[in-house]
């Protein structure tokens, strides 16, 4: 797999530090299984993360040591990760996750000519839906507004802005008008996250305005 | 490390991203080392006596210098001070319990507790779920490779002095990138800048901060 579109340094940056809604955070995460390069970064940025926890410290009880080493009394020790997430298919780990196995397991709807998507249950912060476009199809306009990531699983999707293969992420805000068209040879299938300002306004404000649009 | 093209991205800083961060504390604000000349402390070898022998001297160790970051991490947050120490309670015992998962090799400690920290912020203070990227298919090795931890330590040295050299501000503009709750409109508001400036203003401090790793 050569990956050409990758993740922005923004996106990373904001996924490391734990502040981006969940369906952005699901992209980037399924990207990073893809992709050695972006998970170099974002593990960077992590450390970045950890040079400014040690910049600052709040004075903690002075019972805090002892209630601590009391509670780890009863705590076993070497428990175990939770199982990392297992790629099916074309559904890297993260995804598969959320989807509750393979493409087989994914629940579609039609959304017309052919194409069809199903939406991932995140936090309302942010919208993850999966689509499904027959090979040679225009994905129809979904009218969006804001930010929109879409990340390529199978296939290949071209628009005015380029072309996009497996483990490519095209990141659109706003101002770009475009029209994805599924390449010829082979369905395309894509994990795509947009953020749904409008509808949530006042409700999730904070996560309505998503670091990265700014 | 934090390249800003993704032509770049072969250069061998990120090849071996330097994990890092400044692992004790000793470094100032200034970059330099406590008039002390106390050595720099060996956290990974604290995590590793935690894990090999439930060593708790070590582990009260870990604690005399995390908890009260972690803490201090989830104030900046928006957490009450209440909430701040509950937590960072919780994620020390994370620390005991989860201590033969850590890394030496591939991340430091404070990376590794900003990690814990940062996942317990969005469980408690966001109340949501984190998706996290595939494992490597490789896991800590029971013997890390000591010419790689000592690797790891140094950028994580770093990474803290670069971080320290900063002009005040440009130090700011990223602590508080990482500190979630108080979004970048936040700082508009507070700074009257509109936001597209504070986010070519949070570009230039990391730009500034790859000069200084240089
Ligand atoms: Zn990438």
């Amino acid at each position: 797999m050569t990956i050409r579109h990758h993740l922005s340094e923004e996106l990373l940056m904001a996924y490391a530090a734990g502040e981006l809604p969940e369906a952005f955070a699901l992209v980037v995460a399924t990207h990073v299984s893809l992709c050695d390069e972006c998970r170099a970064q974002a593990e960077a940025y992590e450390a970045l993360g950890g040079a400014v926890v040690e910049e600052i410290a709040a004075e903690m009880d002075d019972a805090a040591l002892e209630a601590c080493l009391a509670r780890l009394d009863g705590m076993p020790q070497m428990a175990p990760a939770r199982p990392a997430p297992r790629r099916r298919g074309v559904l890297p780990g993260p995804l598969a996750d959320y989807v509750g196995g393979g493409v087989e397991a994914v629940k579609w709807r039609p959304v017309g000519k052919g194409v069809r998507q199903a939406i991932l249950p995140t936090d309302r912060g942010a919208t993850a839906r999966l689509l499904y476009i027959p090979a040679g199809v225009a994905v129809p306009d979904h009218g969006h507004r804001g930010l929109e990531m879409t990340l390529v699983l199978q296939g290949a999707f071209a628009d005015e802005t380029g072309r996009f293969g497996p483990g490519d992420v095209e990141i659109a805000d706003g101002d770009l008008e475009h029209v994805p068209v599924a390449e010829a040879g082979q369905d395309c299938i894509c994990l795509a996250a947009t953020d749904a300002p409008l509808r949530f306004k006042g409700i999730v404000p904070r996560m309505a305005q998503p670091f990265m649009r700014i | 490390m934090f390249d800003a093209c993704p032509d770049d991205k072969t250069d061998a800083s990120l090849s071996t991203p330097p994990y890092g961060a400044p692992q004790t504390g000793i470094w100032q604000r200034d970059g330099r080392v406590k008039a002390d000349g106390s050595d720099i402390q060996d956290w990974a070898a604290l995590v590793a006596a935690v894990r090999d022998r439930q060593d708790r001297a070590a582990f009260a160790a870990l604690f005399r210098h995390f908890a009260p970051r972690v803490k201090g991490f989830l104030m900046k947050s928006g957490a009450d001070a209440a909430l701040a120490e509950e937590c960072a309670q919780d994620a020390m015992a994370t620390v005991w319990q989860k201590a033969h998962l850590f890394d030496p090799a591939r991340a430091s400690v404070s990376t590794w507790v900003f990690t814990i920290a940062r996942n317990r912020r969005i469980d408690v203070l966001r109340r949501t779920r984190r998706p996290e990227p595939e494992e490597l298919p490789w896991g800590p090795e029971p013997e890390p490779d000591q010419a790689t931890v000592l690797e790891v330590r140094q950028e994580t040295e770093r990474l803290g002095q670069a971080l320290a050299r900063l002009p005040d501000k440009q130090r700011a503009l990223i602590e508080r990138a990482y500190w979630g709750e108080v979004s970048h409109s936040e700082i508009a508001a507070e700074t009257g800048l509109p936001l597209g400036t504070i986010k070519s203003r949070i570009r230039l401090a990391l730009d500034r901060l790859r000069q200084e790793l240089k």
